[in-house]
């Protein structure tokens, strides 16, 4: 039987890179998807991916950063399924700039979706995993949370956030069957990270002890793990996937 | 049924407390052994039942069995 076989996982971000690496992975072990992103229509790609993998996705246009939209998107996908077994908080964007050009706009909107949408999202799922006393919340955070990074302040404060928040929901919820980890992604190739400039990401690739940058696959597969039974007794934690980068 | 009687027996099977435990002054903290998020669960469980929306700010306000009926009476919510 595959890992995920009858679960309904809701995936953030799902439009493209990390999220829809994450949600094809999990319609492969079996999942049913419902797919968000801050313009339902950017889904179309990733749904016609799942639902080529003989898995049911529906779309939801969802600004993670509003209380309103998310509490009316969960409600939905509730309705839609009947129940949220998976939520991997994975939207997530960066402004970057060096901290003493960093606009008060450009701090907000990244803490905002990061790590208020994390928030947001934990919120309103976790009421429907109480009644089911079970769940597990997958929050992509990122290593730049662990170890900082020059031109990243907001980002990288944002995705320690991520990572706290992560250990707080583990223990509130664990009574009740839920669990609650982090993957932290080091350099992995998407359309994020190649608007990075080039100093920096020379200055990345000299730190990776492994001495090359990660792809989608490698973190779909371990928030895989993560929302499945397979990792039943790990919770609360942070788990990087980074070749290497950051060992503690 | 009687309000009070649909709020005991939401109490019984939320706490997993028995029916003679169930006093108005009864607090579902100190008396029916319950811990913060099971008063989370109650209150949504109410919500529920009745059909009613209870804020957070009146929520945390609900720490009796007593208090909770009185809440939901003054509502205007009947069983």
């Amino acid at each position: 039987m595959a890992l995920l076989e009858g679960k309904i996982a809701v995936v953030t971000g799902a439009a493209r890179g990390i999220g829809q690496s994450i949600a094809l992975k999990l319609a492969e072990e079996g999942a049913d998807l419902a797919l968000s992103d801050v313009q339902a229509d950017w889904l179309s790609e990733t749904k016609e991916k799942v639902e080529a993998l003989g898995r049911r996705a529906e779309v939801y246009g969802v600004d993670v950063s509003k209380g309103d939209q998310v509490q009316a998107g969960v409600d939905q996908i509730q309705k839609d399924f009947g129940r949220i077994d998976i939520v991997v908080n994975n939207a997530g964007i960066t402004r970057d700039g060096l901290l003493m050009r960093m606009s008060e706009e450009d701090w907000d909107l990244v803490m905002n979706i990061n790590l208020k949408g994390t928030f947001l999202m934990t919120k309103a799922a976790s009421r429907y995993m109480m009644k089911q006393r079970s769940g597990v919340f997958v929050n992509v955070a990122s290593v730049i949370g662990l170890m900082g990074n020059p031109g990243q302040a907001n980002y990288g404060a944002s995705k320690a956030g991520v990572s706290n928040l992560t250990k707080t929901t583990a223990k509130e919820l664990a009574a009740r069957g839920i669990r609650a980890n982090a993957v932290a992604p080091g350099f992995i190739k998407t359309k994020m990270t190649d608007a990075l400039t080039d100093e920096t990401r020379d200055a990345m690739l000299s730190v990776i002890p492994m001495k090359d940058f990660g792809l989608p696959e490698d973190v779909s597969n371990v928030v895989c793990f993560l929302a499945s039974d397979m990792s039943r007794y790990v919770t609360g934690q942070t788990l990087s996937i980074c070749g290497g980068m950051v060992t503690a | 049924m009687a309000i009070e009687e649909k709020v005991n027996e939401i109490i019984v099977e939320q706490l997993g407390v028995s029916a003679d435990q169930i006093k108005a002054e009864a607090s579902f903290i100190e008396d029916l052994g319950a811990d913060s998020l099971d008063t989370v669960e109650l209150v949504m469980a109410f919500e529920e039942e009745f059909g009613a929306e209870i804020p957070d700010e009146d929520a945390e306000k609900l720490t009796t069995v007593g208090g909770v009926i009185e809440y939901l009476k003054s509502k205007g919510i009947e069983a």
